[in-house]
This record gives C-alpha cells, sequence and structure tokens, in this order.
C-alpha cells in the first residue's frame, strides 16, 4: 500500500510543497495541485468506496465530475461535514480529512457486501416488486431500507459557512477553460466585449493544456506550449473576467444561468476563517458560448467496475498533468484512437504499457502507428470478457470478435495487469444546451447527441467537442468560423491559425460487448453509482417498459449523484439495439439543472436567520419590549400577543387585561392593521363596487364596517373605512391582508374600471393607530385631548374627528372591535411611542392595561365580530356568516353579488358561523376540534368545526364560535365535540356573547 | 426565468413581475343578468394553452402596472407585450 507512484514532473504539481491529510484515518502526502483522488492514486489506493446497492468495492473511474465511485465525506464536524463529494474534484489542503461513505464498518471489509452474491434476487425493481405484499408490512418493511440506503451523512448542526449571492450582467458568457473556450473568451474580449470566463477546475486549458505530442500543433509549436501563451494572453484584456474553480450549475431561458464559485473549499482551514465559502453567480449574458466539452465513454462487459479500470484519458491526466501513475502494469481496452495517446503519454514516463485491446479490425492513423512504432503490442478485433480481482483487478480475459461484434470467437488469453484503462469514445456534454430549451440530433457516424443548429435557442452557440467536434483542427478552425458570425467579427487575430493533428478514419462502436458466458452469469455495469446492469435495462425492456424515462426510473439508470453522465448513452444503446430502434429516434431523457450538486448554502445565500424573511415591526415596539410584552407573528408583523406581569402565564395575562379593558381601560397597538388612502372624484362609487354595503350616502366625518368578497362571493376581507372629505376616505384592512387587498384593488382599477377617477396609497407605515377602549376611555381622551368635545351629540360612535395632539395633527376616530366605548388616534408613526407613552401617562389613575392579540381576540369573539382569516377561510359567505343585514341587495353590482345566488352558495345546508356554549362552562373547547352529532352512527358525520374558543373572565364561562352545516336553523340544539379521551357537550347559541344590546358602545 | 418589457419601465427581470392569468376576460358589465353556467363560465374557466397564450402581468415589485403579455408557453417566448384597454396586436 505505501508505495509512492509519483513521477518527477513539475509542470502542473507543485512537488516542494507537501500537504498531508487523512484518508480513513490514514495519514497520507500530497502535493500543492493535487485532487483527493490524484493523491489517493499517488498512494497506491484505489478502493475508496462501496456501490450503492450490491456494496462491491470501487474505485477511482475518472479525473472529474463525472465521477460516479469516488465519492466521499469530506471533515468530521457535525456543522461543516460534506457528504456525496468527488474525490476527483476535491483539491487537498493541509488538514483534509475525508472518508468513503456506504461501507461498514470499513471500506475493506463492508458486511453489505452480502448483497453482491445475493444480486441474482435483486434485480430490477426488485424493491417495488418484492415489498409490495403484504401493504400493511410496510412499515417494519422501511426501517430496514431506511437504514441501508442513502449515501453519505448530512451535517447534524447549523452551516456557520457565509454564502454569497452575486449578480452578472456580461456581454458573453464563455462556460469551459479548454482550447476552444480560450479562443472564444479571446475573440469576444478582443472585440471590446464584458466577457466572464468560468470553468470548474482550478487552472485553465482543459486536456489540450497537457496534450505533449509530436503529432498534436499549431503555428508549428505543441499545441500545448501554443495554448500555454493563449491563456497568457488573456490577462491583457481588462475587459475578461475569468472565474476557476466555478462550476455552471443552470442554464434558463433568456440566457439566464447559475453558477457556483468556490473560493475556500481549497484552503486549509484556519485560512478560511471570515471568508466566504461559496458565491452563486446570477448570470444574465447577452450572449452565452458552451465550451462545455466531452467527457470520454467507458466500455460495457462484465464486471467492468472492479478498482482499477479507469477512464483511458483520465489515466493521462494522471500521468500527464499530475504526475502519477495509476498502476505499473497498465492494458487498454478501447474501441478508438485516444486510448492510443494514453498508451504513448504512459510510454514517455516509463510505465509498462502491457497491451492494447482494441475491438477495431485496425486503425492506420498517425497516433496508431506512432505508438506501433514504440512496440506497444494491439490485440485487434478483439474484447476483454471477463476481469478477475476483487479489491483490484488482477488480470482479464481477451477472445476475438465475430464479424458482426455479436459473439466472441476462439481462445481466451488471460493477461495479468493492475491497472486496465477503458475508452469507449466521447460524448459531447449537451446538459448546458438542452437545459437552455436547445434540441439534439443524432449522429449515427459516431454515435453522439450534438447540438440541432435550428433548434438552438437565440445568442447561445456551443463549439468544441460539446458540439461534436472531436479533432483539434476541426475544434479551432470551427470554433473560429463559428465566433465570427455569432459575434459579428471581421477580422481575428487567429485568421492564419496552422494546425497539424492526426486523423481518426476507422471507427467501431458495440454498446455491450459479447462475452463467451450467458447474459445470466455476466455483470456488465451501465450505471456504476446505482449498480444497474445491461441485464436490468434488458430486463425492463422485457417487462414491457418502453419509454426512456420510464426505463430509466425502473432501473435507477443515471439517476445517482452523477446524474448518468457516464452511463446515459450505453443505457440509451442498450434499448436501442434491443429494440431495433434508432437512437436518433428513441431520444435521450431530459438533462435537468444542476449540472453538478449545489450546497444548500450557496442556494438560500445571505437569506438566513434574520434575513429570512423582512421583519415588521411598529413604532411602539421598543415600549413593548421593555414591557416584557410576549410577541405573536402575524404576517411579517411583531405583534405584541400579551403583557405577562409577575411571573403570569399567557391565560392569566390574557384574563387579568380582558377584565382591564371592560372594567376600567384598555390600550391595544393597532399599528399593523393596512391604512388605504382612496382619492378621486369617484372613491364613492368605488367603495361601493368593492364592498358589499352601500357607501354613496356616508356622510363626510362618519366611518362604516365594510365586508369586501372574492368574485366568487366568499368573504375576502373587513375593516372600517372613513369618508374624511368629499372625494377622500381611508380605508382600514387585517393586518394580514393588507397587501393583497390593495392589489386587488389595483388590479380592478387598472383593468376592469379605468374610467373612475380613484388613487389608492397605502399609508400603513406612515401612519401608527392607538385604540383605547372601556369605560374610563373616554376620560382618557379628554385629557390628553382636552379642546375636544367628547360628547355623543358632537362625536357619536362610528365619526372621526381631525385633532392636534401637542401640535401634531392626528385623526380619531370613535369606532369599536372590543363593543367598548372606544377611540383610535391615527398619528404619523415618528410621533406613535411618545403619544402611547401619554396615553400610558393620562390613564394611570383609571389603570389602563395594555393589551394584546389574544386579548383582543377575545374580547371581539364575546361580541361575536369575525377574524377574517380565522372564522372566515374563503368558504363563507357573509350569509353564511349571519351578516345578511351587510349586503346591499338594492345595490346594481359589487364585486361577488352574482355568486351570492349561485345553486351552490344557496344551499340552506352550508356551514354557517354559529355560537357554543359547552355545558360545563370551565371547559374551554380547541380550535379546529369537530362537531358531531351522533357519536355511535358510523361513519360519524362532520358537522362542522371550532373556529374560535376562549374563556372569557367578563362572563366567568367559556365561549367559541364555530361553522356548522345549517347552523342558523340549530339554535339551541346540543353537539357533541370528541376529544382524544373525552366528548364534550355543546349547545349552539347566537354569535353575540355580550352585551347583545350594545349598551356599552356609548356608555 | 425570462425578461419582460414592461411597458413603462422597460426590460426587468421575471422576478419581479406577477401573473395574473389570462387575458381579455371581461368583467359582465350586468352580471345579474346572467344565469348560473354564464356567470361561471367567467367565474372559472381559464385556458392553459401549451403554445401561444394571451396573459396579464403585473409589475408588482416596480411600477405595479398591469399589462398584457403574448407569451408562446412552450418556449417562454414572449410575441408582444401591450398595455391595458390596448388591441393586441396580430402575431
Amino acid at each position: 500500500m505505501s508505495k509512492n507512484l509519483r513521477i518527477n514532473k513539475n509542470n502542473f504539481i507543485d512537488q516542494t510543497i507537501r500537504i498531508s491529510f487523512k484518508f480513513n484515518g490514514q495519514q497520507l502526502f500530497g502535493y500543492k495541485g493535487d485532487t483527493l483522488a490524484s493523491a489517493l492514486l499517488a498512494n497506491n489506493i484505489h478502493l475508496v468506496g462501496r456501490s450503492f446497492k450490491y456494496h462491491r468495492p470501487r474505485g477511482i473511474m475518472t479525473c472529474g465530475s463525472e465521477e460516479p465511485n469516488a465519492i466521499v465525506q469530506v471533515g468530521n464536524d457535525p456543522s461543516l461535514t460534506d457528504p456525496n463529494v468527488r474525490a476527483t474534484e476535491i483539491e487537498i489542503y493541509e488538514g483534509l480529512e475525508a472518508s468513503s461513505q456506504n461501507c461498514w464498518p470499513s471500506v475493506n471489509f463492508d458486511i453489505g457486501a452480502i448483497n453482491n452474491f445475493l444480486s441474482p434476487l435483486l434485480p430490477a425493481g426488485f424493491y417495488y416488486k418484492t415489498f409490495m405484499w403484504p401493504a400493511s408490512f410496510w412499515e417494519k418493511y422501511e426501517y430496514f431500507i431506511r437504514h441501508s440506503a442513502g449515501l453519505g451523512k448530512a451535517p447534524t448542526k447549523p452551516d456557520p459557512d457565509i454564502y454569497d449571492h452575486q449578480y452578472s450582467h456580461c456581454d458573453v458568457l464563455v462556460v469551459g477553460g479548454g482550447i476552444s473556450g480560450i479562443i472564444s473568451a479571446r475573440l469576444s474580449a478582443e472585440k471590446g466585449l464584458d466577457t466572464m470566463l468560468i470553468d470548474d477546475k482550478n487552472f485553465l486549458g482543459g486536456s489540450t493544456i497537457y496534450q505533449e505530442n509530436e503529432a498534436y500543433k499549431i503555428n508549428d509549436i505543441y499545441s500545448n506550449e501554443w495554448l500555454a501563451k493563449e491563456i497568457k494572453s488573456l490577462k491583457n484584456y481588462p475587459n475578461l473576467i475569468i472565474k476557476n474553480r466555478t462550476s455552471l450549475a443552470a442554464f434558463h431561458g433568456y440566457n439566464y444561468l447559475l453558477a457556483r464559485e468556490n473560493l475556500t473549499d481549497h484552503l486549509s482551514i484556519s485560512d478560511r476563517k471570515n471568508k466566504i465559502r461559496q458565491r452563486l453567480w446570477k448570470i444574465r449574458a447577452k450572449k452565452v458560448i458552451i465550451a462545455s466539452g466531452s467527457i470520454e465513454r467507458p466500455l460495457i462487459f462484465s464486471n467492468n467496475d472492479r478498482p482499477g479500470i479507469i477512464l483511458s484519458s483520465s489515466i493521462k491526466k494522471y500521468i500527464d498533468y499530475y504526475g502519477v501513475k495509476t498502476g505499473e502494469n497498465i492494458s487498454l481496452f478501447t474501441n478508438n484512437d485516444s486510448a492510443y495517446e494514453t498508451a504513448i503519454s504512459l510510454n514517455k514516463s516509463g510505465v509498462k504499457v502491457n497491451v492494447i485491446v482494441d475491438i477495431r479490425k485496425n486503425s492506420d492513423s498517425l497516433i496508431v502507428k506512432e505508438a506501433l512504432d514504440l512496440g506497444l503490442k494491439v490485440l485487434w478485433e478483439s474484447t476483454v470478457v471477463e476481469t478477475q480481482g476483487y479489491k483490484k483487478i488482477k488480470s482479464f480475459e481477451v477472445m476475438k470478435l465475430s464479424d458482426d461484434g455479436n459473439n466472441v470467437i476462439g481462445n481466451k488469453t488471460k493477461h495479468n495487469c493492475d491497472c486496465l484503462g477503458i475508452s469507449g469514445g466521447w460524448t459531447p456534454m449537451v446538459h448546458l444546451f438542452t437545459q437552455s430549451g436547445g434540441k439534439l440530433t443524432f449522429r449515427n457516424e459516431d454515435n453522439v447527441f450534438i447540438p440541432d443548429e435550428d433548434k438552438t435557442p437565440p445568442n447561445q452557440i456551443s463549439v468544441g467537442s460539446c458540439n461534436g467536434e472531436f479533432k483539434l483542427d476541426e475544434i479551432v478552425t470551427r470554433t473560429i468560423e463559428n465566433l465570427k458570425s455569432f459575434l459579428d467579427l471581421s477580422k481575428t487575430c487567429y485568421d492564419e491559425i496552422k494546425i497539424n493533428c492526426p486523423d481518426e478514419k476507422s471507427k467501431r462502436n458495440i454498446w455491450l460487448l459479447p462475452s463467451d458466458k450467458p447474459t445470466g452469469k455476466t455483470k456488465p455495469f451501465l450505471d456504476f453509482q446505482n449498480d444497474s446492469t445491461a441485464k436490468d435495462v434488458k430486463l425492463a425492456l422485457r417487462e414491457g417498459f418502453k419509454s426512456i424515462e420510464h426505463v430509466k426510473r425502473y432501473t435507477t439508470t443515471g439517476m445517482g449523484t452523477d446524474q448518468g453522465k457516464l452511463s446515459n448513452m450505453h443505457a440509451l444503446g442498450i434499448i436501442a439495439d434491443t429494440t431495433g430502434t434508432n437512437m436518433g429516434e428513441l431520444g435521450t431523457t431530459t438533462f435537468r439543472p444542476p449540472y453538478t450538486p449545489l450546497t444548500f448554502g450557496a442556494i438560500v445565500g445571505r437569506n438566513v436567520g434574520e434575513f429570512f424573511d423582512h421583519t415588521r415591526r411598529t413604532a411602539i415596539h421598543n415600549w413593548h419590549v421593555k414591557n416584557n410584552a410576549e410577541f405573536e407573528n402575524v404576517g411579517q408583523w411583531k405583534r405584541p400577543w400579551y403583557f405577562p406581569k409577575n411571573g403570569e402565564n399567557m391565560h392569566q395575562a390574557v384574563q387579568r387585561e380582558s377584565k382591564a379593558a371592560r372594567d376600567s381601560a384598555g390600550i391595544l397597538d393597532a399599528s399593523t392593521l393596512g391604512k388605504i388612502d382612496i382619492q378621486g372624484t369617484d372613491a364613492s362609487e368605488f367603495l361601493n363596487r368593492v364592498y358589499t354595503n352601500a357607501w354613496s350616502k356616508l356622510e363626510i366625518g362618519k366611518c362604516r364596517y365594510g365586508l369586501m368578497l372574492n368574485e366568487d362571493g366568499m368573504v375576502y376581507d373587513d375593516g372600517v373605512t372613513t369618508r374624511l372629505g368629499e372625494n377622500h376616505y381611508i380605508m382600514t384592512t387585517t393586518t394580514g391582508g393588507a397587501a393583497n387587498v390593495l392589489s386587488k384593488l389595483e388590479d380592478y382599477l387598472q383593468t376592469e374600471w379605468p374610467e373612475l377617477d380613484v388613487y389608492l396609497t397605502t399609508v400603513t407605515d406612515q401612519y401608527s393607530t392607538i385604540s383605547i377602549c372601556g369605560p374610563n376611555s373616554k376620560n382618557i381622551i379628554s385629557k390628553i385631548v382636552p379642546s375636544l368635545d367628547l360628547s355623543d351629540s358632537n362625536f357619536p360612535h362610528m365619526s372621526f374627528k381631525n385633532i392636534k395632539i401637542s401640535n401634531v395633527n392626528c385623526r380619531i376616530m370613535r369606532i369599536s372591535f372590543t363593543g367598548e366605548h372606544s377611540y383610535e388616534i391615527n398619528i404619523q408613526s415618528n410621533y406613535a411611542e411618545d403619544l402611547w407613552i401619554k396615553c400610558m401617562e393620562a390613564g394611570k389613575e383609571f389603570h389602563l392595561t395594555p393589551y394584546g392579540t389574544e386579548t383582543m381576540h377575545l374580547l371581539r369573539a364575546e361580541k361575536g365580530f369575525i377574524i377574517t382569516g380565522q372564522d372566515t377561510d374563503g368558504t363563507l359567505t357573509p350569509s353564511d356568516l349571519q351578516m345578511d343585514w351587510i349586503i346591499g341587495k338594492k345595490k346594481f353590482d359589487f364585486i361577488g353579488k352574482r355568486s351570492l345566488y349561485r345553486s351552490d352558495t344557496i344551499r340552506e345546508d352550508r356551514k354557517q358561523l354559529v355560537g357554543l356554549l359547552t355545558d360545563d362552562p370551565k371547559e374551554v373547547l380547541e380550535e379546529g376540534a369537530q362537531l358531531v352529532e351522533n357519536i355511535n352512527t358510523k361513519p360519524v358525520e362532520m358537522l362542522g368545526h371550532v373556529t374560535s374558543s376562549y374563556f372569557s373572565p367578563n362572563l366567568n364561562k367559556s365561549i367559541a364560535l364555530a361553522v356548522v352545516k345549517s347552523g342558523k336553523k340549530l339554535k339551541g340544539k346540543k353537539l357533541i365535540v370528541p376529544m382524544e379521551n373525552k366528548n364534550i357537550n355543546v349547545t349552539i347559541t347566537d354569535t353575540v356573547f355580550y352585551d347583545k344590546e350594545n349598551k356599552r358602545l356609548n356608555a | 426565468m425570462f425578461i419582460i418589457t414592461c411597458p413603462y419601465c422597460g426590460d426587468r427581470d421575471q422576478t419581479e413581475f406577477s401573473c395574473g392569468g389570462e387575458a381579455h376576460i371581461e368583467r359582465p358589465k350586468q352580471p345579474t343578468e346572467l344565469s348560473d353556467d354564464e356567470w361561471a363560465e367567467y367565474l372559472f374557466m381559464r385556458k392553459n394553452i401549451k403554445g401561444v397564450q394571451f396573459e396579464r402581468w403585473n409589475h408588482s415589485h416596480g411600477c405595479r402596472k398591469w399589462f398584457n403579455i403574448i407569451r408562446d408557453t412552450s418556449n417562454d417566448k414572449i410575441h408582444a407585450v401591450y398595455k391595458m384597454g390596448e388591441k393586441p396586436p396580430v402575431i
């Protein structure tokens, strides 16, 4: 294990800076620039995890975001640990601790691996089929399934990291920093466009930057040298922003893109302090250039999932970029030329390449010739049929392919190895293109889905290998050519470019390679993370699944954290072959964002804790806090709920407050009620149309209660509106309904009644409202406004006066939500706390008691006043609320009028608002409790439910409001409220419990 | 996430707007004259087209003005934006 597989190569990895890290508790070393994967491979560690279903040993298979196997848990801290991170993307840092997932007790000895031997019993759809019967057993099954399922462990404590959001409105966004992305960025910047170039790696240049091969030259120098110069030249453009470690997550319509920038994940823990961890870029680009490249395909043969089986291009990157040998006796298995480049790279670095197995009959391209000249052995027209080695590949067996490729022939030869590179061709990364709404077309010649030029959304272009261009000269020249028209360029700095590169002529593709064993005896893995095999896909087809979307869900192919980046094409290919369909007709599954997993932190950004939502506080809030108020959230508002004194609980405080308000005086901060200023020559007509009752005759200086319906006839909001002048009203709404009422009224004004001369302005925040009620309220107000004549003749109930308090203009209304003699003062918010204190001082001799929302609710319930949203739920008409008196039947029209006599709304057995009294006056009902008549006839019919319930200290008994079917007709009827451990007997009553004659209003 | 050209403010992000459903459903001038079925047609029945649809939108986090747009719901392409009360342009 402790072998060092590093070769001396310093182009990209700084071998002077050693970094120590831990993997599964073992102390290891790597170098600055290493990924966790490259550092593990340098330490000869291949086995990094267990597969999801069968718990088979799995190793590092790729070098990028497509990695299906090497996903690890990073960190131990319960608030910082990060599950399901790809080892191929983690840059190692001092103190990194990572561990394997999905294995117990350890990755080397995993009990779950028994599933591997049970695998013939665990086919696709196993869980669906097995755990269906008996249905009642599901809860028992679920316990075990949940425990054995799932990959990493989520953090258990709040995330202390800082995440950020930032907008960009660039002219051009280039996604991908490979050769085509670099060329694109330079052309765009050269033209003077504001350009942003993003790449998910910590370096630019893609795979070309380490492609040091005689065969590839641009302008007569090695392609990697040419590209390095180009990257250097990008520094000369101040209008070009380059973002490394930034992964594009989503490409939405109208060129709106989300990208996640990693800022600290590569730093040592101590260097991260107080820094932003990740930033989510919200980019609205005028034009987008997708240069997302392509990824290599695996080959599908039996036991193709053993640790040590790695994509051939990844082996090349590990040796050429990281200077890491993935083995010392490597063989390659391919269907195309690119594996030969890997062979040449390995050979140059002194790694033995044992044999190259190629399914093609031959190839005469330059690169193959170069490999043959080096003396490498190629087995043409052959396939790997089996591999051996449990925790790491030891050997593989090769047979000749038949002419049609459907069978194997001849003798088996066995070859020893410690690493097998596989190459099944290339898949263009079209995820972003399709996310944006682009449609794909299938190119039969090399079996790739590529962007359909005619079905590309406007203002975007795909360039390079994600557009199906794989040859260097094609990539460069076509990128330049396409960008000339896309960016409207005439001459470019690349016009004289000269490219040399080898030409691949020979092609052969077999999606599922044949074996000498029957299908049932092989394990050809398609989706490595989810353990779905070619067999599973074929089984799904036999069982009648036809749509690719169904096969995907049934077999879970492509549903892992890697979203099938490696597996999807083969699944499609096998389905096409089995059903005799063309892949192009079959189509692909839907590519959905995010391209790579996003952290929740990045998604929510700064909108956490107190920034999650707005908090609205009244102008008197500080006084409430100083006076020990408990607060209740009402929409975004913080409202005093009750004011406990001397250790009172809520019930005790509310009983005291309620009694005080009726016995002497109470004071309420009602500032949160919505206030809409209505002006215009048609203001009265407007109110006639939006409220159920009539408004034209309301005198100036008078107030009126109004009920507002929806067009469907259901009660929507209510409140008191005051006529301040001929063409001037102020409307109050419920606290929670304020914004919606304003929007609704604006909607009608702008769209249905544009002829009305009416203007609406919200003044909820500008005015604060102090409500004083109780028999002594008059005495208190007379102390504060001595000049005001408070007699019933001058200032009767439901009227208003303009007054001055200490030279501040105020509006005072004599209106009541408690049934008591009561005043509401509206004052500019900046004077509100002052006035409140003044009221408290003036009220001292009358024991003026501040009360909160709970007491307010209790007092109004004693009077049977509804609270919209508590006693109503959008299914009650005014008639259902026994408020027929408020419907202006003579009015020509108002919002919702026609709906009041629809066949449904005139039904007599609708739920209707009633009062309830419990037989035991001490028994307080639970709000929401059901009401029934006969508990013994099953099923028990639900007649209605309790909407408000309190113990009234003023009546010394429990009272409640409820909605009950045909309730209007049931006064005096006995009903039952069945609770968990008892049945409560109740009687239906009138909704008004206290002061039915309204004598106290004028007391 | 599309961009809407508010007829009063210009190009703005979709997040500033809210959709008010199908456009050109006029509130009956004399609702009391309508049968239950006719009133229900106005009250409840809305089209939900895959393709070109006429919609009401409100610049709710901007100028708060209502206006109409013609949008292809299959690809979010906005064919036209016009003010309330204006006749829909022919597309």
